[in-house]
């Protein structure tokens, strides 16, 4: 393969800054904040990386730091060890095998795309959740969760917009 | 790139097959971390060495985070203090109106119990230290509920002290480092608390499932619930004492009762770390090793509890006669009875 088109991606730019973005926005919207009697959503921030890295290009680093993403979520959120890793990891492989249909596509069908990758995620979480603790997580506050971080779907539009040019080769 | 121009430059790997095998990996590894994990077995040593560094790691971010909302919350009850003075004035007139009967009974009823306590020879448990913390962080999905408080260990904190607020039952600590403890709360999936209905006695065991009313589950006794009654913990297995207050209970949409806790309606970010171990802490044991215990007394059989048998009986039964405590024959010294005290302020370190 010529690497006339190639332009290899710097590993810190185009997943340690978003990994980074992560890791600061969890923390910040896990501040015990209540509003009129209402806590702060708590949307799962990782989902927008799983979904833009696996879109950008298939990489061996990615699914290593979406685990790292997830084994942080599991221990600043304290929940079981692996749990939130696993299903990112489990997102993170249905939109590279759904990779080739989800390109070129309208940014609302992408949002629905997006939407349904982070249902997969959810619905792997209250799957292995529900193995490990031998007990059926609330379906209402899945659904809630589910709902803040579906909403994040512009954060990851403008991941995959910044870097889905950067090497022509998987385009 | 270096890499590209050097001997391996001309190194064909098929990237799609080693990410999918990178993935595979990665899945590994996570499957293993999930199969290893023990967060909720109350035992020390499952709370791991990476799980304390991160909280005392995030304890100072996640308490930095935290404090503009605290001012804001801080500065806006200033305001709203400032602003609605006289109706709080009025609503707090009336409401201290109704707790002065209430504290009028509460002595009453507390002078009964200590004469009760007295004559029983019942020994009272003996109040449990505390400590209070700060929130830094609260984590509130449907896979994990749990708080991070800022006191661990050098405050005599261990794995599994019940934690409260100043309405109830919050949860209880799974992880201590140094300076920081980590709180399961009572609406995690994997908690389990021993509560029993305050009217009947009846058991139940509380079990959390990420939403913010836990279940109810094995629910003992006929018609053992009603709407409304009050849950309390039975301290059943030496987890938490006995009475701790935990919620009202309600019947859920999927008809199942569920418990509302009044955890929470108090602020997010106090809560009370009762440092209880087991019943073990609560008796004396230099007391009990000491005390001699009461000599025992039998009944005299010449003689009556009525009083003085007369000599010559009737053949007609005599009318029953109503007997006063005053009235018994002392069989033992009378114990003292202690005054009423007012009731104690809650022993939380200030």
């Amino acid at each position: 393969m010529s690497l006339g088109g190639a332009r290899p991606l710097n590993p810190f730019r185009w997943l340690g800054g978003p990994l980074l973005a992560c890791v600061i926005a969890t923390m910040l919207f896990s501040a015990p904040i209540r509003v009129w009697g209402l806590h702060l959503p708590e949307p799962v921030f990782a989902v927008v990386p799983a979904f833009a890295w696996a879109l950008i290009r298939p990489s061996i680093l990615a699914p290593f730091a979406i685990l790292l993403l997830g084994l942080f979520l599991d221990l600043f959120w304290g929940g079981p060890t692996g749990l939130w890793g696993l299903s990112l990891l489990v997102a993170y492989a249905t939109v590279l095998a759904a990779r080739n249909m989800m390109t070129g596509q309208s940014r609302a069908m992408m949002w629905v795309w997006f939407a349904g990758v982070t249902a997969v995620a959810m619905a792997a979480g209250f799957l292995f959740s529900m193995l490990d603790s031998l007990a059926t997580p609330s379906l209402i506050g899945v659904f809630w969760q589910f709902l803040a971080t579906a909403l994040l779907f512009p954060f990851a539009h403008r991941l995959v917009d910044r870097f889905d040019d950067a090497d022509v080769r998987f385009r | 790139m270096v890499f590209r121009e050097g001997p391996l430059g001309d190194l064909k790997v098929p990237l799609t097959w080693t990410a999918a095998v990178a993935l595979i990996v990665a899945a590994v590894i996570a499957v293993a971390f999930l199969l290893a994990d023990r967060r909720e077995t109350l035992q020390d040593h499952a709370y791991g060495v990476t799980r304390q560094t991160v909280d005392v790691v995030a304890k100072p971010v996640s308490g930095a985070i935290a404090a503009p909302g605290r001012w804001t919350g801080l500065g806006v009850d200033f305001f709203r203090g400032y602003l609605f003075t006289a109706s709080e004035n009025r609503r707090l007139k009336a409401e201290l109106s109704e707790m002065r009967q209430w504290r009028d009974r509460a002595l009453a009823l507390q002078d009964t119990n200590d004469r009760y306590k007295a004559l029983l020879g019942l020994r009272t448990d003996p109040p449990i230290p505390m400590a209070s913390a700060r929130v830094v962080s609260d984590s509130r999905g449907p896979f994990a509920n749990t708080r991070l408080a800022d006191v661990g260990s050098e405050k005599g904190v261990v794995v599994g002290n019940p934690v409260l607020n100043e309405r109830g039952l919050v949860g209880r600590v799974v992880g201590v480092s140094t300076t920081t403890s980590r709180v399961l709360l009572l609406t995690d999936i994997a908690s389990r608390t021993p509560v029993m209905i305050d009217r009947t006695n009846a058991r139940a065991i509380l079990t959390g499932d990420g939403g913010p009313n836990p279940k109810l589950e094995y629910l003992r006794g006929v018609d053992p619930i009603q709407q409304g009654d009050r849950v309390v913990t039975s301290g059943d297995g030496g987890v938490v004492p006995r009475g701790l207050p935990v919620g009202a209970a309600v019947k859920g949409l999927d008809g199942r009762w569920r418990v509302v806790l009044f955890a929470d309606d108090a602020a997010i970010d106090f809560v009370r770390i009762l440092l209880f171990k087991d019943f073990a802490q609560l008796a004396d044991e230099k007391q009990l090793l000491t005390r001699s215990l009461p000599p025992v007394t039998t009944e005299d059989p010449q003689a009556s509890i009525l009083g003085p048998v007369p000599a010559a009986r009737t053949g007609a039964p005599s009318k029953p006669v109503a007997i006063r405590p005053a009235d018994a024959p002392q069989t033992s010294p009378k114990p003292t009875l202690p005054k009423p005290v007012p009731p104690p302020a809650p022993e939380a370190a200030r």
